[in-house]
């Protein structure tokens, strides 16, 4: 008797094609694509709004008014909400479950402060942008 | 052995994931608002250059670009590392240097948004 | 009672005659209450004497007997004929290497388990002689799930940074270190840390959350890892900062 143990082959740039769980993983972690657009995004417009001129700053508002603009933008509000903002919040219980007396609270109410904070905080910023 | 520093990045990108989860869905709504042409009053000149000169504004929005970049850069580290790229100091050294100079061109628009 | 057809494809090799693994069929007469570790004892006692793998107690306590049941790392005794369809897919634990048929090589896991510590650490001596450690029910309770791990190491299977990288300590490994850094009695918490929060630790892992789904006792080391990257990431900084550190 010898032995001569069998490593099976993993491949390192498709991996995640093996099943459902692993492709909903990566599409979760491409949403760091998109944060870095509308970061990059945003600073773009700080430095129209830098120049402290009304002029640039309407110009890079009617830059951004095309069909394309609102598909990729519609786009990507739905991407982010489904693949970051939802599972996120699904998520936060676990990083930080919370003890009361002996048992720990149900991760379901973790998950709907969440979604409570989620919902002012985001009224708060139509409020001051003057959407509401 | 100690405590690696990717807890230094760690920190940020949790802390960037977790500001990103909560604001970039009204922050992408209002561009797409912007895309159809209903700028919204708040995005006029005059309004949002009042707020950008207020200190809280600059504030806020450092707070939000500066975690943004770092969750951004974090992950996308883990992305390439996924996709099979397994040069990871290269790797690592480009998101971080992105995002610090990302870190730079915020606080320096921001200083520079004057009344 | 009623018996069900099911074709059984099972994952074979044999060192001293295969160069690598293939797959065998075996039509099995199943009844309906049959878990597939039944299939495979049938298999055994009826078809092939040679196929080799691993069980004992039947009863989802032991953790001798997980496999790759169609993809899923699962019990075998936890997993019904009744909720598979008519083919069924059996292969060893995916990420480790093949000892001979549906028999892996754990080495390196228990190596890992040793290493983070899995004991009670004490800087102090004992509040009295003789006496035990008290503990409250409550602070029982912040890490009673994480005792339920039976070292069946489907986590390990399910887990694909560690497929991609076997430095990585793990899942199993670390939830149990977790497991003793939240129990009240030890102390050794900010050493384990050293460890855990090292560059094989905490930080390999990626968030995939698939060991928890596949945990057939519902630990959900995926958690554990998650609290402990905070952890590490406070004490990162307390460290740095001269700030006294937890539990020293």
């Amino acid at each position: 008797m010898s032995r001569r143990p069998y490593i099976r082959p993993m491949s390192q740039t498709t991996w995640y094609m093996r099943n459902g769980r692993y492709k909903v993983y990566m599409l979760r972690e491409m949403t760091s694509f998109l944060v870095g657009f509308y970061t990059f995004l945003t600073i773009y417009a700080l430095a129209t709004l830098a120049s402290n001129s009304p002029q640039v700053w309407n110009s890079f508002l009617s830059s951004q008014q095309s069909t394309g603009m609102i598909a990729l933008h519609g786009f990507a509000l739905l991407y982010f909400l489904f693949y970051q903002t939802f599972p996120w919040f699904k998520l936060a219980p676990k990083a930080m479950p919370v003890q009361v007396g002996e048992k720990t609270l149900p991760g379901i109410y973790i998950v709907i402060g969440h979604y409570i904070v989620w919902a002012v905080l985001s009224a708060f910023i139509f409020w001051l942008a003057g959407v509401i | 052995m100690a405590i690696a520093k990717k807890a230094i990045v760690w920190g940020l990108f949790a802390a960037g994931g977790t500001l990103t989860a909560f604001v970039f869905p009204a922050l992408i709504a209002l561009f797409l608002l912007i895309a159809t042409g209903n700028v919204p009053e708040g995005m006029q000149f005059e309004q949002i250059h009042v707020f950008v000169t207020s200190w809280l504004g600059k504030v806020c929005l450092f707070i939000v670009l500066f975690l943004s970049l770092w969750h951004a850069a974090h992950r996308l580290r883990v992305v390439a590392h996924d996709f099979g790229i397994r040069k990871d100091t290269l790797v690592a050294s480009t998101v971080y240097t992105l995002a610090a100079i990302g870190t730079v061109l915020s606080a320096y628009y921001l200083w520079m948004i004057k009344a | 009672m009623n018996i069900r057809q099911i074709e059984l494809e099972v994952m074979r090799y044999d060192p001293e005659k295969d160069e690598a693994p293939w797959f065998q069929q075996y039509s099995v007469p199943c009844q309906e209450d049959w878990a597939i570790l039944d299939a495979l004892n049938y298999v055994k006692d009826e078809l092939d004497t040679t196929l080799a793998y691993r069980w004992s107690c039947h009863m989802m306590v032991c953790g001798s007997c997980g496999m790759m049941i169609n993809g899923e790392p699962s019990l075998t005794c936890k997993t019904f004929v009744r909720d598979l369809p008519d083919k069924v897919r059996v292969e060893p634990l995916e990420n480790f290497p093949i000892e001979r048929d549906l028999v892996v090589v754990l080495d390196d896991v228990m190596q890992k388990l040793h290493q983070v510590q899995p004991y009670i650490v004490r800087k102090d001596a004992p509040p009295q002689e003789d006496k035990e450690f008290t503990q409250s029910r409550g602070a029982l309770m912040k890490f009673k799930q994480l005792t339920m791990c039976i070292n069946c190491m489907c986590c390990y299977a399910a887990c694909p940074q560690y497929g991609l990288d076997k430095n990585f300590i793990g899942p199993a490994a670390l939830a149990l270190a977790h497991r003793y850094n939240l129990d009240s009695r030890d102390q050794g918490k900010s050493d384990r840390l050293d460890i855990l929060a090292d560059h094989d630790g905490v930080w390999e892992c990626s968030f995939v959350g698939a060991c928890s789904e596949v945990c057939p006792k519902h630990v959900d080391p995926a958690a554990a890892i998650q609290q402990m990257k905070i952890d590490g990431a406070m004490e990162f900084w307390k460290q740095k900062l001269g700030m006294p550190g937890d539990k020293s």
